[in-house]
């Protein structure tokens, strides 16, 4: 599966949640899938959508999925341990793992290599890291969300996009939008 | 006057409950003091893009944030203050340790000091420059007036500000 696929199929997981989707992409896939309220979409700023969704989480009780990829994650390595080390047990981050830069043109990262985001999250502290199939991240998910427990998911996954249109939303909308749904 | 203890004071004044940290010496003591606080909750951040990031996403969940750093942070994170904080809108204060000024021993550090107000200016980030110790009375007002605005502010403390680098 490509990630488009990954989150067509977990979007009925995540409606009901608070989603910071990562730049670019997978943005674009979440509001042409389910664009509501509740998704908070980046339109720059690479790599923070961890962050973003860790201080998120630390300041208010409702869950929260961060949706970021192994490129960002490796732009961002820092998030890690400042994840691990401020535990936020209503915060998920979903890496959807597929090797590349899919937004840039699925040039490879060093998570396709030598490089396992998986062991970097867990030797940086992380206490619930779960690596799983493209197939199975809807399940790793829906158990994260109902353990209540901070979980990192590595979710490995094929590189490949589908063509679709950028977002035009004003940021200002959107943010506001978004914090709404927060205090709703 | 202990200015670490204003400067904490102000921000819980202010509603301020949410602040990451880069440190620098010159921060030590504020940093010392806000960790004190039952009313701050203190998050270290390994860089100031990330710490932003962090400071987005609490101001989304409702916080007050606010970001404690050195000025080299402003080469980190012109991206950050472009494109998250000032395109989402939203207000930032960030209390920056001034480097490279009037007794300032590393040779370093006036490299990013000469271009430090520029970059702010150029990025039109409102910018307020602590020099003497009284200067600290405008925290308050500064604060008020970044939640009022929704913008990051910076707010350049000096070595002679905080009594000399690390003669405090």
């Amino acid at each position: 599966m490509i990630r488009s696929e990954i989150l067509r199929e977990i979007a009925p997981i995540l409606h009901d949640h608070l989603v910071v989707c990562n730049i670019g992409l997978p943005s674009q896939e979440m509001h042409l899938i389910d664009d509501n309220a509740r998704n908070f979409y980046m339109l720059g700023t690479m790599g923070l959508s961890s962050s973003i969704g860790l201080g998120l989480a630390l300041s208010q009780p409702k869950t929260v999925i961060s949706i970021d990829g192994d490129g960002s994650v490796l732009t961002n390595l820092g998030t890690l341990p400042t994840i691990a080390n401020n535990v936020a047990d209503n915060y998920i981050l979903l890496i959807i793992d597929n090797g590349s830069y899919g937004s840039t043109g699925d040039q490879p990262t060093y998570a396709g290599k030598k490089t396992k985001l998986e062991a970097v999250a867990s030797a940086c502290g992380c206490e619930n890291v779960v690596t799983c199939k493209d197939v199975d991240t809807g399940k790793a998910l829906q158990v994260a969300i109902d353990s209540k427990q901070m979980t990192i998911i590595v979710s490995k996954c094929d590189s490949g996009n589908i063509k679709l249109p950028v977002i035009t939303m004003d940021p200002v909308v959107i943010r506001d939008r978004f914090m709404k749904a927060v205090s709703a | 006057m202990n200015i670490d203890k204003k400067i904490t004071d102000d921000l819980v004044a202010n509603g301020v409950s949410f602040v990451t940290t880069v440190p620098c010496k010159q921060l030590a003591g504020v940093i010392e003091e806000i960790d004190e606080r039952d009313e701050i909750f203190h998050i270290p951040s390994n860089k100031e893009d990330e710490g932003m990031g962090l400071c987005a996403g609490a101001f989304m969940g409702g916080k007050r944030p606010a970001i404690i750093m050195q000025n080299t942070a402003i080469g980190v994170t012109i991206n950050t203050l472009a494109t998250l904080i000032q395109y989402y809108r939203m207000p930032l204060p960030m209390l920056i340790s001034y480097r490279g000024e009037l007794r300032e021993p590393v040779a370093c550090q006036v490299e990013m000091a000469v271009h430090t107000k520029a970059l702010l200016a150029q990025m039109n980030v409102p910018t307020y420059h602590f020099h003497h110790q009284s200067d600290v009375e405008e925290f308050d007002a500064i604060l008020k007036y970044t939640f009022m605005c929704n913008k990051p502010v910076a707010i350049l403390t000096d070595a002679n500000f905080w009594g000399g680098y690390g003669d405090q």
